[in-house]
């Protein structure tokens, strides 16, 4: 509907909602992850007692999402398949090694697939879905309780705006050590993008001034933002610097 | 042109049953096929909330919910809250506070403040500044507002 307001997209002959099946609604327990339905509104991400015990970051997502109204029926799934760089949910999504649950019915017969969500987005606005399937839900693999997961934003202001930037870590932290380290970046390039630079410079290290500083210059460099009116590329790679390190000064 | 939908829902308490154009925003048939025009057109694109209304009870922008998204549930808009208790005292509370100028963004303003004394937030300024993000006023610039509602929101 947004999109075909702005005159981005035009409606397809035929419109289908989706909102009556159940298998698309609702977070359950499935083994050692999370199935998160592709229709759990953002609010019901932030009211949710599993997202809040094991994926906080997407809680802080959500929070930062739009506005109440609009928190009150956009989608995690949406959010997804709108595939924008700087879509709030995806940072968490990537920082957490979510997978894309998609199905179709291409013979009367039900299939599915599961993509890893770092393969899912090919560019803005453009993912790896088909024309005749649907994301059914997002999985997120249940990790070791205490993980230190932080979500970080920057807009020009606090509601219903577009991330210049924003940063999602995810880490194991043992005797101030971090392992199995995820950073990811929105709006820093043509996709959500994964920083395994930044990963590699954190991982299995005691987090010091001179490792957090090495950390926050390594992501610097493996970003490749533009030049929009939201943000000059130079601001946006010094704002990845300056906010990776005040993201890890929290996770010291 | 597709073809109408007929849909059911309940609208501000009683039950409804129209035909929508399946391209059509609750919106437009709020204000055009319903002649409710209390609920605002004001960006058309979820960003100034002068459209909000309840949608199973949650506040949501009726310029970006289909209007065939209504169907089977509960729809509540400016008109139908005539004669609830707290959007009255939210209302008379813009009156005393000045919280309303040229009164375009105010039905969803009133709207908003409602759900957000229903959750109990008391007068705590950020609580209730974070809960209007979604709505836009052009001439009050917000502190009086806030002002009515934490006004309402305090004297429980």
């Amino acid at each position: 509907m947004p999109q075909s307001k702005a005159g981005r997209v035009a409606f397809e002959p035929l419109l289908l909602g989706l909102r009556r099946i159940p298998e698309l609604h609702g977070v359950a327990r499935d083994g050692d992850s999370l199935r998160i339905g592709a229709l759990v509104t953002m609010t019901e991400l932030m009211e949710s007692a599993l997202v809040r015990a094991h994926c906080p970051i997407l809680v802080e997502a959500a929070d930062q999402f739009a506005s109440d109204q609009v928190r009150n029926v956009a989608t995690i799934g949406g959010n997804v398949c709108n595939a924008s760089p700087a879509g709030d949910t995806l940072v968490p999504l990537l920082a957490l090694d979510a997978e894309v649950e998609l199905v179709a019915k291409p013979n009367g017969l039900l299939t599915g697939r599961r993509v890893p969500i770092g393969e899912f987005f090919k560019g803005p606005g453009k993912t790896l879905r088909a024309r005749h399937e649907i994301v059914a839900a997002l999985r997120v693999p249940i990790g070791v309780p205490g993980r230190f997961m932080r979500f970080f934003k920057l807009g020009s202001r606090p509601a219903l705006d577009i991330s210049a930037i924003s940063i999602g870590v995810c880490a194991r932290r043992d005797a101030g050590v971090l392992s199995e380290v995820r950073v990811a970046f929105g709006a820093v390039a043509p996709v959500p993008l994964r920083g395994r630079a930044t990963e590699a410079a954190l991982e299995g290290r005691q987090l010091t001034e001179a490792v957090i500083e090495t950390a926050a210059a390594a992501a610097r460099d493996e970003v490749h933002p533009i030049d929009d009116f939201r943000a000059s590329a130079w601001y946006r790679r010094e704002m990845v610097h300056n906010m990776l390190k005040k993201v890890l000064a929290d996770a010291t | 042109m597709p073809l109408d939908q007929e849909i059911e829902f309940t609208l501000n308490g009683g039950p409804r049953r129209v035909a929508v154009n399946p391209e059509m925003s609750a919106l437009t048939m709020l204000r055009e096929t319903l002649g409710l025009t209390g609920t605002k057109y004001g960006c058309g694109e979820g960003e100034c909330g002068a459209c909000t209304v309840l949608l199973d009870g949650r506040p949501v922008n009726a310029c970006l919910l289909f209007a065939v998204d209504c169907d089977g549930r509960e729809l509540v808009t400016i008109e139908g809250l005539a004669s609830d208790p707290v959007a009255g005292r939210v209302q008379q509370a813009f009156v005393e506070y000045g919280a309303v100028q040229c009164g375009f963004c105010t039905p969803g303003f009133v709207m908003q403040a409602k759900t957000l004394v229903e959750r109990h937030l008391g007068a705590d300024r950020n609580a209730i500044a974070r809960g209007i993000e979604g709505n836009l006023c052009r001439c009050t610039g917000y502190r009086k507002i806030i002002d009515a509602i934490a006004s309402v929101a305090s004297a429980k």
